[in-house]
């Protein structure tokens, strides 16, 4: 099997390659505007930190968490809406006090993060894969298979993401039934969300795969024999990874959003296991009759997470397009 | 310019026939529309019945026809779950939806340029950082989380707003309910148009201020410059007009996108729109009110769109007139 | 006579993280009335930023940051903004480069004229219309009348930057500043616009400060010629004296790689080794110097002054009299090139 070791051989010398490029590549980046710009930035690095001690405590949630709001055998409804703490009827116990089952609202806000943040992400690297893909085969093929793909951008982007996501989980409700429903509502949201957002990933890499292949190192590459996959992924992919990571980023915080937003609708994340947006819905139920902590905390979590990784998007977005400072 | 509507047009009438399309599958082949529309103990007789009566036999592309037919004459079928015809329940919503679209809209604008146009000619003041610290909240904020802060704020606290409803309404020639001439109505239009505007409002504000910065390092401004034009004329007058360009096609397409997330807000506010209407559809499976509402939004939103070309057209002489040199 | 420009050790910064870099070191040059003054060097040497500079219209973060500049009498590099506003377009016009994007596309020619106008001059709208088309009858602008109400889009190249120079001389000015104004255009319309500026200007006694690459265009155009190599001022003097005797060696390579329509087709251009350094990276002594073929031990060391010659004033330290000398074999190769070596080396005989 010559060709496979002859591959195998090739991948080694390209892991090697890429480990002293990967250590130059690191002390290029300390010394890089991108990492200038982020240690000139107080609001970029109040946000790095934000955001990692939020996905910190969401990935920690079950040793972090004061309580398991999930454990029917640690919860009882006499502790049910007690203020935070430091109200007049505050219990020592709950940080944020508790929510209309006795639930501590801190680790059920804890909890909730995990799970808002777990959709987000595999919702965008979902809508990542499929965007990037689709854009990559659509520059570089071009013609009709171009056509076709960028004519289905063209009518999604008519819709609104949240709509589309509504109509995907709607039809999904309809296929699957109530049950089954329950049971894979985390892939249908993750799937509403993902395709909900592919869009703009195949625009920008086709864009970009337009520019670059006719630039002469893919004409080289050509000309040496390397197969049309191995050029995109190898040579172009490369270069339009940066403003990828752009719309990556600026689409975590919309995912989130959007499954926040589902959740709060009542078409996304049940009340069993429930996430940020679904906190927000149960607690707005009694936002009028005064337990307002039960809704606004887990609104404020979501608010500064949201927040906190738009700033990280919006200095990334800057920082990679000179132009713009 | 004419050859130019005909154009516009024809990938107009193309998208909307995706959209009822896609429209149409759902409606035929999401769960069995027989067994919507009877209860268990029809006989297997009756629902064949039913399903030659309903045409369910037919080829497809005859079904699909007889609905792009039917649709053209706003016949949806009847509803599911509530038993009266989709059509009649969506144009006694639409009032509704579009007042609070609109004001919202209006709102966004008024707001959303001029801080635009500041943040663009004074990157580096006080109130420009602040506009933009606003303008990234409003971003990060989902709609349905400022909807609820501030029913808190001033409704509950303060009790200086209702927090549901449309508040009182006047019928106009029996198609169309206004809450815009009581002054409970327009009370109740705050909250909701805030919370729904806010959003386009930022985006108007960043759009405006990107496009404004873009423009002002271009050659004709600093030509502008050069021959001694007023602060004002240059900021006012050359600068905006060319920001306006972009900010009409964009604000316009935003407008598609207030009605679509108005389901947020009519569900925070209990506005009784049509957004309301969709979702209790999605939550009880009412496949031909989902429909129903998915082919009217790509309709408004086609015909927005088309709207916006003309009137970019209007704006900018280089397509209105075309080229007599090169 | 007072000339109509006078830069006096002018200086600009472009500060940057890693210190403030110098765009301009120490340049000074006088534009006398009715006079065109070409001003020549490679990209990056600082032509633009010169003329930016003198209008007041630096790109942010760069900034003058020594020197003075003199319009008449009057110092103009530290007035008010407003006061700035009051000269550009009034007594200094600018020509860009291209007249694509010079013009705002969304407004009539007409429009843009008589704004200009109304800005510089109290007339009514009546007159400073009829004036937007005297103008334009004065560039040579058919059916002028007519135009008025066209968009710049409408407008081939050279028509387009022919309204520029309307634009330009809108308020009559005494001086202009036209940046590249040719190097957009078509090659046959180039001379045309070339001749339309200089013939305007001569009528109307306006000093010019030509910038250009174009050595062909200071030769038939300029009374005057001003060398830029890295920011600074390499040489300066009447054109048939910079052409025909060029002092410094950087002038000598650039005439030296113009094309001759005379003389032996088969000659050899001569080219300049290396290229001009960034503006980070200007090495110490005579910025020349890497790439000077006459170089000696002095020129890496220290910074050259100004010198007189019979042909014009130029940066090189084989015409400085004061000072330690060349070697012998380096003065004489200068010489030979038709340099007028002051520095005479010991023992040598000249």
């Amino acid at each position: 099997m010559p060709y496979f070791t002859g591959e195998e051989s090739k991948a080694r010398a390209g892991v090697a390659a890429g480990d002293t490029a990967g250590r130059g590549a690191f002390a290029r980046m300390l010394d890089s505007d991108i990492w200038y710009s982020f240690r000139h930035s107080p609001l970029t690095i109040g946000a790095a930190i934000v955001s990692l001690i939020l996905v910190l405590a969401a990935l920690f949630a079950p040793i972090v968490a004061p309580h398991d709001p999930f454990d029917p055998a640690s919860i009882s409804i006499m502790d049910s809406f007690y203020p935070p703490v430091w109200s007049a009827d505050g219990q020592s116990g709950f940080l944020l006090g508790t929510d209309d089952q006795g639930r501590d609202v801190l680790s059920t806000i804890l909890y909730g993060m995990r799970i808002s943040l777990a959709v987000g992400f595999a919702s965008v690297l979902l809508a990542m894969m499929l965007g990037v893909t689709l854009g990559l085969v659509a520059g570089y093929v071009g013609g009709v298979t171009d056509t076709i793909i960028m004519r289905i951008a063209d009518v999604q982007l008519t819709f609104p993401a949240i709509l589309t996501a509504l109509l995907i989980d709607g039809v999904a409700r309809a296929l699957a039934g109530p049950q089954a429903y329950d049971e894979i509502v985390f892939g249908v949201l993750v799937l509403a969300i993902g395709l909900s957002f592919w869009v703009q990933y195949a625009r920008t890499v086709r864009g970009s795969v337009l520019v670059e292949a006719n630039k002469e190192y893919v004409l080289a590459a050509r000309l040496i024999g390397l197969r049309p996959v191995t050029i995109m992924f190898r040579h172009v992919l490369p270069n339009v990874l940066g403003p990828v990571l752009v719309i990556a980023t600026i689409n975590l915080a919309l995912a989130i959003i959007t499954e926040a937003t589902l959740s709060f609708l009542g078409v996304g994340v049940p009340s069993t296991q429930p996430s940020l947006g679904t906190l927000i819905r149960i607690g707005n139920d009694y936002l009028f009759s005064g337990e307002w902590w039960i809704t606004i905390f887990p609104g404020i979590t979501l608010a500064i997470l949201a927040l906190a990784v738009n700033l990280l998007g919006d200095w990334l977005r800057d920082a990679l397009n000179p132009k713009l400072r | 310019m004419f050859a130019f509507a005909i154009r516009r047009l024809i990938q107009a009438a193309g998208v909307m026939l995706v959209v009822a399309l896609i429209s149409f599958l759902m409606f035929r082949f999401v769960g069995d529309p027989v067994n919507q529309l009877v209860g268990v103990d029809t006989t297997p007789e009756q629902r064949a019945q039913l399903r030659e009566d309903l045409g369910l036999n037919d080829p497809v592309y005859v079904q699909f026809a007889r609905f792009v037919g039917k649709a053209a004459r706003f016949d949806f079928g009847i509803s599911y779950q509530i038993k009266q015809p989709v059509a009649q329940l969506i144009a006694s919503r639409l009032p509704a939806t579009l007042e609070l679209s609109f004001v919202s809209a209006i709102f966004a604008l008024l707001v959303g340029l001029p801080m635009g146009v500041y943040t663009g000619l004074y990157r580096d003041t006080l109130l420009s950082r602040l506009f933009l610290a606003i303008s990234l909240v409003g971003i990060s904020l989902p709609t349905f989380l400022i909807g609820i802060l501030l029913i808190f704020i001033f409704s509950v606290n303060l009790g200086w707003l209702p927090s549901f409803g449309r508040g009182e309404t006047v019928s106009i020639g029996g198609f169309w309910t206004t809450g815009l001439l009581t002054r409970s109505g327009l009370v109740s239009l705050i909250l909701p148009a805030i919370t729904l505007g806010l959003f386009q409002m930022t985006l108007i504000m960043r759009l405006v201020r990107g496009e404004m910065l873009e423009v002002l390092r271009t050659d004709y401004i600093k030509f502008a410059r050069a021959r001694g034009l007023s602060r004002r004329a240059i900021n006012f007058g050359h600068a905006l007009k060319n920001t306006l360009v972009p900010v009409i096609t964009i604000t316009g397409l935003q407008i598609g996108s207030i009605i679509a997330f108005s389901i947020i807000t009519e569900t925070v506010f209990q506005w009784p729109g049509m957004g309301l209407l969709f979702l209790q559809a999605v939550q009880n499976v009412d496949i031909p009110i989902m429909a129903a509402y998915l082919l009217l939004i790509a309709f408004l939103f086609t015909l927005i769109n088309f709207i916006v070309d003309l009137l970019y057209v209007a704006v900018d002489p280089r397509i209105r007139l075309g080229g007599t040199a090169g | 006579m007072t000339p109509t420009l006078s830069v006096r050790n002018l200086r600009v910064e472009i500060p940057t993280r890693h210190g403030a870099l110098t765009a301009i070191d120490d340049l000074s040059f006088d534009i006398a009335p009715g006079e065109v003054l070409g001003v020549v060097g490679e990209s990056g040497a600082g032509k633009s930023i010169t003329g930016s500079a003198i209008i007041g219209l630096l790109d942010p973060p760069g900034r003058v940051a020594g020197g003075e500049i003199l319009l008449g009498s009057q110092r103009i590099d530290n007035l008010s903004p407003a006061a700035m506003r009051g000269i550009r377009g009034n007594r200094i016009g600018m020509i860009f480069q291209d007249p694509l994007t010079s013009l705002n596309p969304l407004y009539r020619i007409g429009d843009q004229l008589t704004e200009t106008i109304l800005t510089h001059e109290r007339l009514s709208p009546k007159a400073a219309a009829d004036k937007a088309e005297r103008l334009l009858i004065e560039v040579g602008i058919p059916a002028a009348g007519a135009r008025l109400s066209s968009y710049p889009h409408q407008f081939s190249g050279g028509m387009r930057q022919r309204v520029v120079i309307a634009l330009a001389l809108a308020a009559d000015p005494e001086l202009i500043i036209a940046d590249e104004p040719t190097t957009a255009l078509d090659v046959s319309v180039q001379a045309q616009i070339i001749a339309l500026l200089k013939r305007l200007c001569r009528d109307r006694g306006t000093s010019v400060m030509l910038i250009t690459h174009d050595m062909g265009v200071i030769a038939e155009t300029a009374d005057r010629v001003c060398v830029l190599y890295a920011g600074r001022l390499a040489e300066i003097g009447a054109v048939r004296n910079v052409v025909k005797h060029p002092q410094h060696p950087y002038t000598r390579g650039l005439m030296a790689a113009i094309p001759s329509l005379i003389g032996d087709p088969d000659e050899k251009l001569e080219q300049i080794p290396g290229s001009m350094p960034r503006l980070g990276a200007i090495p110490d002594g005579c910025a020349f110097n890497p790439r000077c073929t006459f170089r000696f031990d002095r020129c890496p060391a220290e910074r050259p002054g100004i010198y007189e010659t019979s042909a014009s004033r130029a940066s090189c330290f084989l015409l400085d009299p004061t000072g330690k000398p060349p070697p012998a074999e380096t003065a004489a190769r200068a010489v030979a090139a038709g340099i007028e070596v002051r520095a005479v080396p010991a023992g040598a005989s000249l």
